[in-house]
């Protein structure tokens, strides 16, 4: 587990890719509740304009998150957490599907051993997250 | 635009009761990939001083979701679903939301605002137990694309 003490402003976090392919979306369409045709189905995505389905931006969000609690070494320690969605993570139907990059840095030590850590998030050329921020409490 | 501002602070009704699962919580985990044992091993969890397994920081969308949907579908605002798109999420957490949580979320239109052709709407929903005790807020915020 992540310690406060040990923790240095201006720390680069390292990097970790997380893979995203077609059957993680249809999981996460049924896990989340959002059945949304943009992530299942290639004939609406592009119907719509889209170049292929596309990843939930809640999907993005999760393996950010994921990033930050397994950093922390505590699943509950989060405080806050937000992101703004910047580009979508297109999915192509094939046995690589795509991957997003997850980074970080420690941004702020806080009072009540909080700590905030700035999180980019890119997928291929794309950088899918802006404005994404965690904060957590450390023991 | 089609948008009515006038909804801006208007709050919602409470949604129905909602438990909180562990086989829920299992799936979730499973479809995000992510293996952390607090979220599928009750007892590593108790270990680690929770109830109950708990959930991930992004499974209060499974409960503000349906909250928000019924304030950002409501005729009366305006919005065109098929042109959004998710624009921003935030979550601030007094602790993680565990295994036999039941919950009630109620969502409040928090802001209006337009940008050239695209109206952001953003809703404020909380998540509270029966008895009172916040224990997430969602703010999400939804981009209406202009069709002009």
């Amino acid at each position: 587990m992540t310690k406060f003490a040990d923790v240095t402003v201006g720390a680069e976090l390292p990097p970790v890719s997380y893979p995203v392919n077609r059957l993680s979306l249809v999981k996460y369409c049924g896990a989340s509740g959002d059945f949304n045709f943009i992530h299942w189905n290639e004939r609406i995505a592009r119907s719509v304009g889209l170049p292929n389905v596309i990843a939930h931006g809640m999907f993005t969000m999760a393996q950010a998150g994921r990033y930050v609690t397994d950093w922390a070494g505590d699943a509950g320690a989060m405080v806050e957490f937000g992101v703004r969605f910047s580009a979508m993570v297109v999915v192509p139907d094939d046995d690589a599907g795509a991957s997003i990059e997850v980074s970080g840095t420690v941004e702020e030590k806080l009072d009540g051993n909080l700590v905030a850590v700035a999180l980019t998030a890119r997928s291929g050329d794309a950088k899918v997250l802006t404005r994404a921020r965690a904060v957590v409490r450390l023991p | 635009m089609g948008v009515n501002a006038d909804y801006l602070g208007r709050t919602f009704p409470a949604t129905e009761p909602y438990e909180v699962s562990r086989v829920k919580i299992a799936d979730f985990a499973d479809a995000i990939g992510d293996r952390n044992p607090l979220y599928t091993d009750a007892a590593a969890a108790k270990a680690a001083g929770y109830p109950d397994v708990i959930a991930p920081p992004t499974f209060p969308i499974v409960i503000t979701m349906a909250a928000s949907r019924a304030a950002i579908g409501d005729p009366g605002l305006g919005i065109n679903y098929a042109m959004v798109v998710h624009g921003e999420q935030r979550f601030t957490y007094s602790r993680p939301l565990h295994a036999g949580d039941v919950v009630v979320a109620q969502s409040t239109i928090s802001g209006i605002r337009e940008v050239g052709s695209m109206t952001m709407v953003t809703t404020q929903t909380d998540i509270r137990t029966l008895g009172g005790e916040l224990v997430c807020t969602g703010y999400g915020t939804l981009v209406e694309r202009g069709s002009a």
